[in-house]
């Protein structure tokens, strides 16, 4: 049996195509991904971009659309994913994927291009306490892409940069605008492009943070979205939450998707 | 679940937060949609089938500004949504 979870995201979509296969002894369900696939919209039709993306995940899975049982869509743009058999919200698809991954993980920390969130997981996979919505995008990843165009960096050298810094520059702007005008004037001001860029990281890694901690920090802390590629974040995460060890899938973005099909499977069942 | 809406800033911390397992089968019959004055709340059906009260997706991010009538220097001595939660689902941090 097959289930797809498609995670519109703000600036991706994720389609996660999921198998349940037979294990020998044992007595829960067993999935495989069958297939991982992510789209970069070129165009702002979401309508299209979800039944494209999910097309071109079939075709490379080698599945048709009869074979795939249940589809289930999270993300901003859930809604617009029309052949979605249902939707369930980014907290309850981040939370499943998460301790699916890493069964003792309680705390998820998720953050995408425009939205961050801390969630509070049971040993089910089920949210059970969440925070979210900063007042602006300045806690999620398109202030860290801004910044590190101002700073003329690619997004990996810019990750990187901050790693090579020890310092910490505090920043006080809570708006990406006003972010950015900090930045310029530290760029104005000599302040090494290392030292800039983690001080970029330090403050998206914070108010995450106050997010996190408003729900709490319990067991095992797991990052997933689409800032995880950015090892200057987890650094500064590690850093503002005071924990030794954040757990880091392979590929965090898509993480979500793979809740949703998972939750698509369990609902079949 | 308690979901928590908000922000932290320089000058404090600013959470609605809903505990959406006392949503359930409202006693004070929904009254929080009418009791706040930017009518921020919404009934939506979770992932779990319930009908339950949520800030509405447009206003999660205005929190700031929609709220703000309702802060300390607004002279509330009440706010009005958690006075007209009689089940006492939504709490404020301020």
């Amino acid at each position: 049996m097959i289930t797809a979870g498609i995670d519109m995201g703000s600036r991706s979509v994720k389609v996660v195509l999921l198998e349940q296969i037979k294990v020998e002894g044992a007595k829960e369900p067993s999935f495989a991904v069958k297939k991982a696939h992510l789209m970069l919209p070129g165009d702002l039709d979401a309508d299209q971009a979800a039944e494209k993306a999910f097309d071109a995940a079939l075709a490379e899975a080698g599945v048709t659309r009869d074979q795939v049982k249940s589809i289930f869509a999270t993300g901003a743009g859930r809604g617009q994913v029309a052949f979605a058999t249902e939707g369930v919200t980014e907290m309850t698809a981040g939370a499943r994927g998460a301790v699916f991954m890493y069964p003792q993980a309680r705390t998820v920390v998720d953050v995408g291009a425009e939205e961050g969130r801390g969630i509070k997981t049971d040993s089910d996979g089920k949210a059970i306490d969440f925070a979210g919505n900063e007042k602006c995008a300045a806690g999620a990843g398109s202030f860290a892409e801004a910044m590190s165009r101002a700073l003329q960096l690619s997004l990996k050298e810019f990750g990187e940069a901050s790693l090579k810094s020890d310092k910490s520059i505090p920043m006080n702007a809570q708006c990406t605008v006003f972010a950015e005008s900090e930045v310029v004037s530290l760029i104005h001001s000599s302040t090494p492009k290392e030292d800039i860029a983690k001080a970029v990281l330090d403050a998206v890694a914070s108010r995450v943070c106050a997010m996190v901690r408003r729900v709490g920090i319990e067991g095992n802390v797991v990052l997933i979205g689409g800032m995880g590629h950015n090892p200057g974040f987890v650094q500064s995460l590690k850093t503002a939450m005071d924990v030794d060890e954040v757990l880091l899938p392979e590929l965090p973005e898509f993480v979500s998707a793979l809740g949703c099909a998972l939750i698509a499977a369990e609902r079949l069942h | 679940m308690i979901a928590n809406y908000g922000y932290k800033d320089g000058s404090g911390e600013y959470y609605i937060s809903i505990d959406t397992d006392k949503c359930i089968d409202c006693a004070a019959e929904r009254a929080c949609l009418k009791a706040c004055p930017q009518q921020m709340f919404e009934i939506i059906t979770d992932d779990y089938d319930d009908e339950v009260a949520w800030v509405k997706k447009e206003k999660t991010r205005a929190l700031a500004y929609d709220c703000a009538d309702c802060k300390p220097a607004g002279g509330y001595t009440g706010l009005p949504c958690t006075t007209a939660c009689t089940p006492g689902a939504i709490k404020h941090s301020w």
